[in-house]
């Protein structure tokens, strides 16, 4: 049973095709990983499918309906959810805040109880700070639950953004470079933590330079090179793979690792 | 969560307090003028601050909507005989569906571009005010008749003191309200990271023209009080000179602090009166403790000196 399927996307800026006829598709639980080399079109394809671009060809389909071209919210509201390659943490918020309007869609957002603050309003803020605060000790932030999130280390706000994507409940979550920057330790509660995402049946699909990481979660994996698909399969296979090789180290580079 | 509900009603208490307490110490009739002007001026700020502190959307033509109010009751019940209350609802509603169209297409251009297209709706609006003389009497101005309310007729410089500042009660108890419900939150959110809050699933388009509404709603019903308690309108409450005001009282009090607005309005209202002293080197004056203010108090006054006691009070 396929959730996200994106078939044939291509995108151009100016002359540059940025990604080009790249399909995937990926299930409820399954981890599926994007790598490739710098500049390959990772971040730009997980930028047309929440959204953000428009891509120039291809469909994109939601649980077998047709969302290409859909608002970022619209495809969040149909349960899509991303993080961000660069932080995009809400700064002047605190973290549980920040968790809080992740919860935005399971709420309801009249603005004349708003305004008035009638009681079922404080009900339901007392509701979603419940399920923040919950989401924050499940991403080991618990303690910092009331610390404006711009003065949280790197590593916290990575795990922040994982948080805040998850409070959507959403069926399909893309992550973009979850461990990038992070230390061992941290990469290694992130492994944990994206597992356990996907175990409770929610579609991941990642992008990572850390291979590490991605040679020990994913379940298959797509290899971009300047924007084309190079080759998918298992972990096994793709590390195999001699056109991979080439395309990460070289043709001289993939002799040697041949020969090792 | 407690503790944001305590400090919302503290905020209220004191407001309150300083109301009801600057009374006994005013030892002419004049202070209650001014104290009411601060209070209008603050109305009309934190209208803004929801738009430009938490939702972070600029306006540089706000005073078209206080304008829109100022002329609602000045026009309703002289040419249309409607009761001056009922134009003062009539201004609030003008101004939320002019912002509302006005600000679906405009509200997607972003920092400069937004403040240049607010910028030529207040110029557009102050052009309409003064030169459709027959019905707004033109560059001078027109009278505005007295507010009636339930027989009561609403007037005096001590009477409008007490109105003024209940209005300013209200307009910060909502205001207060708003900052923590998931509008609110959107809000703020869309302020730090736009293509965040989209993702998780935040309709910013409809967030920002909400924010714009409500702070037209908050200008609209501040120029309506300023009006009824003038007696008299001119064109220059619209104008740009007083747009560049309100955003100066927003900053110069801090972003995003609803106290902020109160004290930015507090200061840019009572400084120039005290500044009188240095007769013709008034306007100097002004402009160089506010800019001194903004070098040294960079997040505005409120935001600054609490941070400033936070810190104090943990080292």
């Amino acid at each position: 049973m396929t959730i996200l399927k994106a078939t044939d996307i291509g995108i151009s800026f100016g002359g540059v095709k940025a990604v080009d006829g790249v399909s995937f598709s990926v299930s409820p639980g399954q981890i599926l990983s994007i790598i490739g080399p710098n500049g390959a079109g990772k971040t730009t394809l997980f930028n047309i499918v929440s959204g953000i671009y428009a891509a120039n060809r291809g469909t994109i389909h939601l649980a077998d309906e047709d969302v290409t071209g859909l608002a970022p919210h619209k495809l969040a509201a149909r349960g899509l959810s991303r993080t961000f390659q660069n932080l995009q943490i809400f700064q002047r918020m605190t973290a549980c805040e920040n968790v809080m309007v992740g919860r935005h869609l399971r709420e309801k957002c009249s603005l004349l109880p708003a305004l008035f603050r009638t009681p079922s309003v404080t009900r339901q803020n007392r509701e979603t700070r419940a399920a923040a605060l919950d989401l924050l000790a499940y991403v080991g932030l618990k303690d910092v639950a009331d610390v404006p999130a711009g003065s949280l280390p790197y590593g916290a706000c990575k795990r922040l953004e994982i948080a805040r994507s998850l409070a959507a409940e959403p069926r399909v979550l893309l992550l973009d470079e979850p461990a990038a920057g992070c230390n061992a330790v941290e990469t290694e509660e992130i492994d944990h933590l994206i597992r356990q995402v996907a175990d409770r049946g929610v579609a991941v699909v990642l992008v990572e330079h850390d291979m590490k990481l991605v040679m020990k979660i994913s379940d298959r994996i797509l290899v971009l090179e300047r924007g084309r698909p190079l080759a998918e399969g298992t972990p096994r296979e793709v590390r195999d793979d001699p056109k991979v090789l080439e395309a990460y180290l070289g043709q001289h580079g993939a002799r040697e690792a041949a020969r090792a | 969560m407690g503790a944001l509900t305590n400090q919302r009603f503290l905020i209220l208490a004191v407001l309150a307090v300083v109301i009801a307490v600057l009374p006994f110490v005013f030892p002419s009739s004049y202070y209650f003028r001014v104290a009411s002007l601060v209070w209008v001026s603050a109305l009309a700020a934190i209208g803004l601050n929801i738009l430009m502190g938490q939702a972070g959307q600029v306006s540089l033509g706000h005073a078209a909507f206080f304008g829109i109010g100022a002329y609602a009751v000045a026009i309703g019940p002289a040419h249309l005989g409607i009761p001056p209350w009922a134009a003062l609802l009539i201004g609030a509603a003008l101004s939320a569906v002019l912002a509302y169209l006005v600000g679906r297409p405009i509200l997607r251009l972003k920092g400069h571009y937004l403040a240049i297209a607010t910028l030529g709706l207040g110029v557009l609006v102050a052009l309409v005010i003064s030169t459709e003389s027959g019905w707004t009497g033109g560059p001078d101005g027109m009278p505005v008749e007295r507010l009636i309310l339930f027989g009561w007729r609403v007037s005096g410089s001590y009477t409008w003191y007490w109105v003024t500042g209940a209005l300013l009660l209200v307009g910060t108890w909502i205001a207060l309200n708003l900052d923590e419900t998931p509008t609110g939150r959107a809000f703020r959110a869309l302020h730090d990271s736009e293509v965040a809050a989209q993702v998780v699933g935040v309709d910013v388009a409809r967030f920002k023209l909400q924010a714009f509404v409500i702070a037209a709603v908050y200008a609209s019903i501040a120029g309506s009080a300023l009006a009824f308690m003038n007696g008299f309108i001119n064109p220059d409450q619209a104008g740009f000179l007083h747009s560049v005001e309100l955003v100066t009282i927003v900053v110069l009090g801090g972003l995003g602090s609803i106290v902020g607005s109160i004290v930015g309005a507090a200061v840019l209202v009572t400084l120039p009166q005290a500044l009188t002293i240095f007769h013709e080197y008034e306007h100097l004056m002004l402009g160089l403790i506010i800019i001194v203010s903004m070098i040294f108090m960079r997040n505005g006054i409120v935001p600054s000196v609490s941070g400033l006691f936070l810190r104090r009070a943990r080292s």
